[in-house]
């Protein structure tokens, strides 16, 4: 389990993490997601006592990082894939991780195993192509067989048999009973993997909550009408008390309606339809749209960059408001 | 249209989620045996560090070969002139060691700043430094395996050259040769390069850029000799001296040639540079802890 408590993080005037509060539950995929500078390598950098927050904290299993007497047997982490040095064989670079730890050197061997290396381990890992470099990243996060995992983008340059096989193991990882905590700046990559999300935009915390949750409050799905007929359409929807907002192309989209019914209600009044289609908005729309609205919100009401503002637990704030919004 | 919080009711190791619970106690629980680290497995992982990279081959091996090599050609080179006692009263047949022992300390410069900053450059210190949370433990490994190192090395080289030299030079240089000359030409020179060796990673500890904490430690080396060659002025005289007799180079030659009164009384003399540099690397591993506990990796 992870916790985070106000986890802030200033680089000059600027909040690259701002008041992060969250929990990470074992047993369970969590996805930690936000674009391109939203501040998810920063956290997770703090969660492992790289870099040190300017407020708040982090606790692993009820520790700081820096108490931990044996890091590696607790915590296992992928930051980038090429966190090495190239000049070292694989097999090297994961000895001197080991004994650093006092981790038997048999395992060695066992991680390379599990990651399909086995192959390359007396290869310095200068040759080796970015899928190879991910798979060693992760022996080395697997060889102290921690129960909390960290991954920052593991799918990032990876060919699809990459992908998929890290998919599954993070999910075996987890119903191993394990923390696996996963950043990514893809939604779909998410929705396949992960059973919980925790969404940041700009360094705060914007959606906290289980992906089921996530996907049936954010597909939002919706009817496209078109028809040459379009302002008597209007008047008979808004006569059977559906509201219906005109789209940019000129077609008619209904909320949550159901399309048979306004088939029949246009067969009814004899209105020529050329287009009746139901609609799903995908989630990768819904996270663009949520973290979007943070930037906008951001320019409008924020004038005076003042201090950061005290922690803020989850679901308040900037989740909730837009889950209002939203459905 | 509300799932559940846990929509995995299969895994029988699901904990139940406990939000308060300061300690999480489910599970999964590894085989592996749980033991404390120690200094001792940083010792034995930066070990593996510097014996795995094949940088650290080339310049040890560039560097035995100057020490070994340039050293015997001076030798073998004195032994053409039959000038017994033309070097003053402080010369033995040890000093001829000197200048291959003066490159090498370039390959010293390299590989001390070399064994930090390339951590930093390829950002194997994240790594470091996650399976080593402590700080101060990391540094202090590598400080103590690769000052081990360049001892053991420069002690062997330099006891080479030295028995090497006495042979050829047998007659003409030998009979000055004192047990506490040879004490200082080895057991004192490779005190003196290893520290060398310290001052360079603390330096790179510090810069965290390879070729910038290179090019200062040459700096550091070159510098003040080159300055004292402009220093005609007899207002700088003593400016002069003192950049010339604390100058490394200067210190180096004052292990190897000078007897207990030294070429130049008034400068450092005997074992001086020993501990002069043992003071210089305290003040600048100092620096380093302090920047490496200080700042983001």
């Amino acid at each position: 389990m992870i916790e985070l408590q106000g986890l802030t993080k200033r680089y000059g005037d600027k909040l690259a993490v701002d008041g992060l509060t969250c929990t990470v539950r074992p047993g369970i995929v969590t996805g930690f997601l936000g674009p391109n500078g939203a501040g998810k390598s920063t956290t997770m950098r703090m969660m492992l006592d790289l870099d040190r927050p300017t407020a708040g904290s982090v606790h692993l299993d009820g520790k700081h990082y820096r108490q931990l007497r044996d890091p590696l047997k607790v915590v296992g982490a992928l930051l980038d894939a090429k966190a090495m040095h190239g000049g070292r064989s694989a097999y090297n670079h994961l000895l001197c991780l080991a004994q650093s730890n006092g981790i038997p050197r048999a395992r060695v061997a066992e991680v390379l195993d599990t990651v399909g290396l086995t192959s390359v381990a007396k290869k310095r890992s200068k040759g080796f192509s970015l899928g190879m470099g991910q798979r060693l990243g992760i022996a080395g996060a697997l060889l102290g067989d921690p129960q909390v995992l960290l991954f920052d983008e593991p799918v990032n340059g990876l060919d699809p048999e990459g992908i998929h096989w890290i998919r599954n193991l993070m999910k075996n990882l987890a119903s191993q009973g394990r923390t696996v905590f996963v950043s990514s700046h893809l939604m779909s990559e998410m929705a396949l993997t992960a059973e919980h999300l925790i969404v940041i935009g700009q360094g705060r915390l914007l959606a906290d909550t289980s992906m089921a949750d996530f996907i049936a409050q954010n597909s939002r799905s919706y009817v496209r009408l078109r028809s040459p007929e379009r302002e008597r359409l209007l008047d008979v929807l808004s006569g059977s008390g559906i509201t219906a907002v005109t789209a940019g192309d000129g077609s008619l989209e209904v909320d949550g309606a159901d399309g048979a019914r306004l088939g029949e209600l246009a067969a009814r009044h004899q209105i020529v339809l050329h287009e009746l289609s139901p609609q799903q908005a995908s989630l990768e729309e819904a996270f663009m749209q949520l973290t979007a609205e943070s930037v906008e919100y951001h320019a409008h009401s924020a004038p005076a960059p003042g201090p950061a503002p005290g922690p803020q637990p989850p679901g308040s704030g900037w989740g909730t408001d837009w889950q209002k919004k939203g459905s | 249209m509300t799932a559940p919080q846990h929509p995995q009711p299969a895994a029988p190791q699901a904990p139940a989620f406990a939000p308060e619970a300061p300690q999480w106690t489910g599970g999964y629980l590894s085989p592996i045996p749980v033991r404390k680290a120690t200094l001792a497995d940083a010792l034995a992982s930066e070990w593996t560090k510097i014996r795995s990279l094949r940088s650290t081959m080339w310049t040890l091996g560039v560097m035995v070969a100057l020490v070994f090599g340039i050293g015997c050609a001076i030798a073998a080179a004195a032994t053409a002139v039959d000038d017994n006692g033309g070097g003053g009263k402080d010369m033995s047949a040890l000093s001829f060691g000197v200048f291959g022992v003066l490159l090498g300390v370039i390959c010293v410069i390299t590989l001390g700043v070399l064994t930090i900053s390339s951590e930093f450059g390829t950002g194997m210190i994240r790594t470091t430094l996650t399976a080593c949370p402590n700080r101060a433990r990391v540094l202090t490994a590598k400080a103590i395996v690769f000052f081990l190192l360049v001892f053991t090395i420069t002690l062997v080289s330099t006891t080479l050259v030295g028995m090497v030299a006495e042979s050829m030079l047998q007659g003409q240089w030998t009979d000055r040769t004192t047990g506490e000359m040879w004490l200082r030409a080895t057991v004192g020179v490779s005190l003196f390069v290893a520290l060398i060796g310290l001052l360079a990673l603390a330096v790179g500890t510090i810069v965290r850029h390879s070729a910038g904490a290179i090019t200062a430690m040459l700096g550091l080396m070159l510098l003040p000799l080159v300055m004292t060659m402009f220093m005609y002025a007899s207002a700088l005289s003593e400016v002069r001296k003192f950049l010339l007799q604390y100058s490394i180079p200067y210190e180096l030659f004052v292990l190897f040639a000078s007897g207990t009164d030294g070429p130049d009384s008034s400068g450092p003399t005997g074992w001086d540079p020993v501990w002069i540099m043992m003071g210089v690397v305290a003040v600048a591993l100092g620096g380093a802890y302090a920047a490496l506990m200080k700042r983001d990796a």
